[in-house]
């Protein structure tokens, strides 16, 4: 009986330092996010505790600044094309790797995924090195495929996962019922692709919004993304503008996948329902 | 059993098979035809030397065992796998060229294979989209389809929606809704449980007689090809063993292996001992049995004399008796299968109706079969004729 109680307490105890730990991990996880977004409303000159009162003159100065918003804007579009291409690249990479068999294809698969290993700094470096060695400028084209070649290998590997669950019989039915390899694609294969599809462009869309590594490298002469805009400002004061700078990245780079989530689940729970509006066809 | 001798032999007891489907097709040409078509993947031959011809309107069904080759051969005629060698021609067309979504064929999976994202509707509507007809029309096809298969109405459904038989008669409806020439069915009824898979048997041959459509079966079942066919090909390692119909493969298996496969027939071994007047075998068990030879035996050749569980009768007057002992018993009601013991390490199994009372283990049993109700396969395993 006193065995028992003794166990009992000891699994309390545990269960407690489990919870303490566990909490520790997620104060370390998310203090800097949470202190990041309380400072960016802070009214003091100065960006750090302790807060002197409420207010949003950062918000409304950084609305102001000229170069954050040219930086804010250069890094939509990048992403934006970054996204798009990468999403097209990766699901014709993955579709060609999972269902074909043809020469190279371990290579191939080794090739593509091989820009993810390799750190950072030295792809950054080695681009650079390859673009002086045929006497080429830097340029906004040579940045955008830059991420697009940083955001690759994590596409391919979302659509392939998804892909090798797509039973082949379902291209074979299409094909049967008179379908070509194109129309079999787009209508078959391609729907059932649509997660990896929206989860790969989200990735891709925040692989280069967020990259500041290997932007500094590529980014053309005067060309500031908005990683390597808050660098650069970070090089003269820790301002308040910048934890609201933070907030903004923050917003974007959590709430985007969250939205295409979202939109995703409600697309495939309308799916389910059995869409009336499939009747007019 | 399948040694090289025996893949050797058979492909022409096929081909003389096929050959008289099609003599009896009569001017038509068959809707499928086979001229010694190879299929290599690799090194490996999957389908050797395989000839066949299937009438218009007919039912036929690839039997045997896995990876003897029948699903690779009903997807080549697909167009799903190529051949190595040899011509296929679907109405008399040469299609080895063609790729699989210009053959106007319908294809049915084990796995249904509907598109999970569309409707029965669009399941169904698709093959009629790819050939262009009227909306209207497709409308009006695509309910009568669904009538056919018993589920009027589903049109909006999805396949998620539906259970396991459900969605086999849509995968069949979205296969014969734009009358294609051949209906290819590679296995449909094996992911069904057992009450399904026998209704679906029933309306899948139904539904074949009221369209007149040529259907290719593919099964390991040895019930449903008996069932459903028109013409049972009995395939083994790559080739055909025997093409007829479910009575003459049943009755007259051509060789040891169609025996085998279908039914599991007792194969007693023995020798010709003597073959002036009525053909006597005496068995590696030691008894002496009369058997109907089609053609005078050498005394002294090996044979096996192929009776069926279902003829051997216990007690009764029959010209052969059999006496042994009864190793086990199991009860099925209006028959019992005695495993009997009949001596020589030969043991052999009987399906008897009950009369009087069920014999038990250990006991005393005496089978008995006619000279007619035995086939009599030569030492290569070739029936004898």
């Amino acid at each position: 009986m006193t065995k028992a109680a003794r166990r009992k307490e000891e699994g309390r105890w545990a269960w407690r330092l489990t919870g303490f730990v566990t909490l520790c991990v997620y104060i370390f996880m998310f203090a800097p996010i949470v202190a990041t977004v309380i400072l960016s409303f802070n009214a003091s000159m100065f960006g750090g505790f302790p807060m002197t009162g409420f207010s949003l003159q950062w918000y409304a100065k950084l609305m102001n600044n000229d170069a954050v918003l040219t930086a804010f804007r250069t890094s939509l579009w990048i992403a934006l094309v970054t996204a798009a291409v990468t999403t097209a690249i990766g699901v014709v990479t993955a579709f060609a790797l999972v269902r074909f068999e043809f020469r190279g294809k371990q290579a191939l698969s080794t090739l593509v995924i091989l820009p993810a290993l390799v750190p950072e700094t030295i792809l950054g470096v080695g681009l650079l090195v390859l673009i002086k060695a045929v006497d080429q400028p830097r340029t906004m084209l040579l940045l955008v495929l830059g991420h697009i070649l940083l955001a690759v290998p994590y596409v391919v590997l979302i659509a392939q996962a998804r892909m090798v669950g797509i039973r082949r019989v379902y291209e074979e039915a299409a094909l049967s019922l008179g379908a070509s390899r194109f129309s079999s694609f787009r209508e078959i294969t391609l729907p059932l692709l649509i997660p990896a599809v929206v989860g790969g462009a989200l990735l891709a869309f925040t692989i280069s919004f967020d990259n500041t590594s290997a932007s500094l490298f590529w980014r053309p002469a005067g060309v500031e993304t908005m990683p390597t805009q808050i660098l650069s400002m970070l090089k003269i004061s820790i301002s308040p503008e910048i934890n609201a700078l933070g907030t903004v990245m923050i917003l974007v780079t959590v709430g985007i996948p969250l939205i295409g989530g979202l939109i995703l689940q409600s697309l495939t729970k309308l799916k389910r329902r059995g869409e009336p509006k499939e009747e007019v066809r | 059993m399948p040694d090289s001798q025996d893949t050797k032999i058979h492909p022409r007891p096929a081909s003389a098979g096929a050959q008289g489907a099609g003599a009896a097709a009569g001017a038509n040409s068959p809707a499928v035809e086979f001229r010694n078509i190879d299929i290599a993947y690799g090194k490996f031959v999957a389908v050797r030397d395989f000839s066949l011809s299937i009438r218009k309107g007919s039912f036929v069904t690839l039997l045997g065992p896995s990876g003897c080759g029948k699903t690779t051969i009903l997807r080549s005629i697909a167009g799903l796998v190529d051949i190595s060698a040899g011509q296929i021609m679907i109405g008399g067309r040469r299609v080895d060229d063609v790729p699989i979504y210009k053959r106007n064929i319908g294809l049915v999976f084990q796995s249904y294979a509907l598109f999970p994202h569309k409707t029965v509707f669009d399941n169904v509507a698709f093959g009629l989209k790819y050939r262009n007809v009227a909306k209207p029309e497709i409308k009006r096809k695509v309910g009568q389809a669904l009538d056919m298969v018993r589920l009027p109405g589903s049109e909006k459904k999805l396949p998620s929606q539906l259970s396991g038989g459900q969605q086999q008669r849509i995968a069949l409806a979205r296969a014969i809704v734009f009358e294609p020439q051949v209906l290819l069915l590679d296995e449909p009824l094996s992911a069904l449980d057992a009450n399904m898979r026998e209704e679906m048997r029933v309306e899948i041959k139904k539904i074949q007689k009221e369209t007149g459509i040529t259907a290719i079966f593919v099964t390991h079942d040895q019930e449903e090809a008996l069932s459903m066919s028109d013409r049972i090909v009995v395939m083994n390692s790559g080739s055909a063993e025997q093409v007829g119909t479910p009575e003459e493969v049943y009755e007259r298996p051509a060789t040891a292996f169609v025996a085998d496969f279908l039914g599991k027939a007792n194969m007693l071994s023995g020798t010709v001992s003597r073959s002036d007047g009525p053909t006597i075998v005496t068995l590696a068990s030691g008894q002496t049995v009369i058997v109907l030879s089609p053609k005078p035996l050498a005394t002294g050749s090996a044979v096996t004399v192929v009776v069926r569980p279902q003829k051997l009768a216990v007690g009764g007057a029959n010209a052969n008796r059999l006496p042994g002992r009864v190793v086990s018993t199991s009860y099925l009601g209006g028959s019992a299968i005695y495993e009997v013991d009949i001596g020589g390490k030969t043991s052999i199994r009987a399906n008897a109706a009950i009369n009087g009372r069920v014999l038990s283990e250990g006991e005393a049993i005496e089978l008995g079969f006619d000279p007619d109700d035995c086939v009599l396969l030569d030492e290569d395993g070739r029936r004898i004729s």
